[in-house]
């Protein structure tokens, strides 16, 4: 359930401040829609947990025609807003007044002024004038203090992103990441396409999150109108889903163990995603699981073999990681390095409502299949493992109790599977005009949310998509000072972030 | 220790040789049209997400460097006349390796570079996959290095550029630099459909486009992502070794 209350923007941090309860209660998304042809507004919606469990409250602020285009900025209240705003600055602008650091975030250095894209008036063909902005980024000052700049471009096979290190010695004070570099406008692409045409782009925002995009943007469609979708579809999400959660979870051991050194673990953990991995490929002609899901259920069924297969690949992959794990946990030089590195405070990581298993290692008990169950979770029993020290040793073991719970939930899925015949995709009703939804998915790094509103003709006039690495980027940067430079890699392994999904 | 031993002793060998690989019966490969006459309905034209199916005098063409292998046009054409190949091996050759532009060229680039290659990745806007792909070649299973190909730090170290994406404008001038920076004779590859067409996601206003629009480009290995073993395709037909 979605409640939804409706303010002018200008009352927007009141609303926020009653509904997150003084900033108590996790932000999700925050997002701007550009509504002038439909009732003359700008509006700025802001997504957050409902006060009972299962629900979602949403605040609407409206801008009206004629009025200054500016909401008082949510991030003194709310420090998770901080990068919500400066894309509603960069891509609407709109500005949130008393932002403490309005620096662009996702257009940069080329992008020139009072040139908003996501306004429906943005021509979709004009790319723009460059025009060389003045870069800017805050300095630590002190005696000694040097700057370690790296990337966007990467020593190893990495996404593109910035990060500039302020150090004293060998010890990191400030982290100041720049990211955005892959971003290509997806949510633009998506406007004026149907959904049946947009899932193909919304599934390749992200490789190693394909699945969870698909599942939350079909969800969001399916919202729009009243359908139901097959149970034996359902099933075959979760399959699918698991499935992406478990060839993450696996591949990410292997890589915090590259992190380290220690090449037996990261050997053995690349083997046993490439199982996986081609395990996809034969359930469904793809490795990363494409093509699947869609609006109204599931593209393609799994014949029984196919399922049947899932039960031994599990029963194979069991055996197999838990030797992996014991490998890792008796090696010293492991826990050398990752007990006590990269601490993430539980009340930094509820401040900045991250999510998934970073959140889940630093103390908070969270997880939407659990708390806002989709798909067929709410008829499969499973734990949601909770760690309490936040460094990067409990993101690690806290990936080892998921991978367990994943298997659990796939070896319950392929039971419910034999037992389910019958559709596996329904027609989906038209929508009422300007209807919008929102669809969500845990993936293997958090909390998936996508937000699609479909105008008269059934075409997405605006599609939002927040995913898991959204909020846990800015984490990042409080997790790393504290730590020598070359535990790095490290930490950031642990948190596992895609930059493809953020940058969108 | 010893659980470590025992278990390296356990699995032993698991790395395969390029010609070994098998493909699944579900996997989507190169679209195969067949001689049957085309009832014009043009509804594969219209399904295809990224364009890559035109209507040529009755003839359907497929442009597979723009294709993700998701299967819509197969689903949709009446007469069947559209089929998923299990065919991966899509790359093709370009620019300095291109057999038009003269054999003399390339070979002088295959016997500089030939026997063993160094590559440096180069994401200009991917979503990862094939990103993801790529680390994959350094698994146990492909080990990429029984070819004599390793991928190295820096683009002053590389041989060639493997280039991931359709290229952003924010990163489009980090591309350009990385190309100056490797030394030459050097080789560009563009991997997947966004690298190679630029056309997955539209046209964007944070889009420059396929990657052979900013640099030159020899190799093309299309797919969506293109499955390990296709990326080994490409490389061992850029050095001529297949």
């Amino acid at each position: 359930m979605i409640k939804t209350k409706e303010v002018a923007a200008s009352g927007l941090r009141a609303a926020a401040n009653a509904i997150s309860k003084g900033g108590k209660i996790p932000l999700h998304a925050m997002f701007a829609n550009d509504e002038r042809s439909i009732n003359g507004n700008f509006c700025v919606y802001v997504l957050f947990s409902g006060a009972e469990s299962g629900d979602f409250s949403m605040i609407k602020g409206w801008i009206a025609d004629g009025q200054p285009l500016e909401f008082p900025s949510l991030t003194p209240l709310l420090p998770a807003a901080a990068w919500y705003e400066r894309e509603i600055h960069d891509l609407f602008g709109i500005t949130p007044v008393g932002h403490p650091d309005l620096r662009p975030l996702v257009l940069r250095d080329n992008w020139p002024q009072d040139c908003y894209p996501m306004r429906k008036d943005f021509d979709k063909n004009s790319k723009g004038k460059s025009e060389p902005q003045e870069e800017s980024h805050p300095h630590v000052h002190g005696e000694g203090v040097f700057e370690v700049p790296v990337g966007p471009i990467h020593a190893g096979i990495i996404e593109p992103g910035h990060f500039c290190f302020s150090q004293a010695g060998e010890n990191m004070i400030h982290v100041d990441p720049t990211l955005f570099f892959t971003h290509r406008g997806v949510e633009k692409s998506l406007e004026g396409l149907t959904a049946t045409q947009a899932i193909f782009r919304v599934e390749r925002t992200c490789g190693a999150c394909s699945v969870s995009h698909a599942l939350s943007f079909s969800q969001a469609v399916e919202s729009l109108a009243p359908s139901e979708i097959p149970v034996r579809a359902l099933y075959i999400r979760v399959l699918t889903a698991e499935l992406e959660r478990l060839y993450n979870h696996v591949g990410d051991i292997g890589n915090i163990c590259a992190g380290i050194g220690f090449a037996v673990g990261t050997s053995q953990g690349a083997r046993q995603k490439e199982m996986l991995m081609r395990f996809n490929e034969e359930l469904t002609g793809g490795r990363f699981l494409r093509g699947l899901i869609v609006p109204g259920g599931v593209a393609f069924d799994i014949p029984g073999d196919l399922i049947r297969q899932a039960s031994s690949v599990i029963n194979a992959l069991e055996k197999d990681f838990e030797e992996l794990v014991e490998i890792v946990q008796e090696s010293s030089g492991v826990q050398d390095r990752v007990r006590r590195t990269g601490i993430l405070p539980r009340q930094a990581a509820a401040e900045l409502s991250i999510v998934g298993p970073a959140a889940r290692a630093s103390g908070m008990d969270i997880d939407l299949r659990r708390d806002h169950p989709y798909a067929a979770y709410d008829q499969l029993s499973f734990k949601v493992p909770v760690r309490i020290h936040g460094d990067v040793e409990d993101r690690l073991l806290l990936r080892v109790a998921e991978v367990r719970e994943s298997c659990s939930i796939i070896k319950q899925t392929v039971s419910a599977l034999a037992e389910t015949r019958g559709l596996i995709k329904i027609e989906l009703e038209p929508a009422a005009p300007w209807a919008s939804g929102i669809g969500w998915s845990e993936s293997a790094r958090g909390a998936n949310f996508h937000w699609v509103m479909l105008d008269a003709k059934q075409k997405i006039y605006r599609c939002f998509i927040r995913s898991a690495s959204y909020p846990n980027w800015p984490a990042l940067a409080v997790a790393a000072p504290g730590n020598i430079i070359p535990d790095f890699p490290l930490i950031n392994k642990s948190f596992e972030l895609c930059y493809a999904c953020l940058d969108r | 220790m010893l659980r470590m031993l025992k278990k390296i002793m356990q699995q032993g060998m698991v790395t395969e040789d390029y010609f070994m690989s098998s493909v699944p019966a579900r996997f989507r490969g190169r679209l195969e049209v067949s001689d049957q006459k085309c009832r014009d309905c043009v509804k594969c034209v219209e399904s295809c997400p990224t364009g890559a199916i035109k209507l040529r005098k009755n003839k359907i063409c497929v442009d597979h460097d723009a294709c993700i292998f998701c299967g819509r046009c197969v689903d949709v054409c009446e007469k069947k006349i559209l089929r998923h190949t299990l065919n991966y091996e899509c790359a093709h050759l370009k620019g300095q390796l291109d057999k038009e532009a003269g054999e003399a060229v390339a070979k002088k680039i295959r016997s500089v570079l030939g026997r063993s290659l160094a590559i440096r990745h180069v994401d200009a806007g991917s979503c990862n996959a094939c990103d993801f792909e790529m680390s994959a070649l350094l698994n146990p299973v492909y080990d990429i290095t029984q070819y004599g190909i390793e991928f190295v730090a820096s683009p002053r170290h590389a041989d060639m550029l493997m280039v991931t994406g359709v290229v952003t404008r924010n990163l489009r001038s980090a591309l350009e630099t990385v190309l100056q920076a490797t030394p030459t004779p050097r080789l560009v590859m563009a991997v997947g459909a966004c690298a190679c067409s630029g056309k997955v996601f539209g046209d964007t206003y944070a889009q420059e486009g396929a990657v052979d629009k900013i640099v030159p480009v020899d190799i093309y290995v299309p797919g969506c992502p293109p499955r390990p073993q296709a990326l080994l395709y490409g490389l061992l037909l850029a050095l001529d070794r297949l």
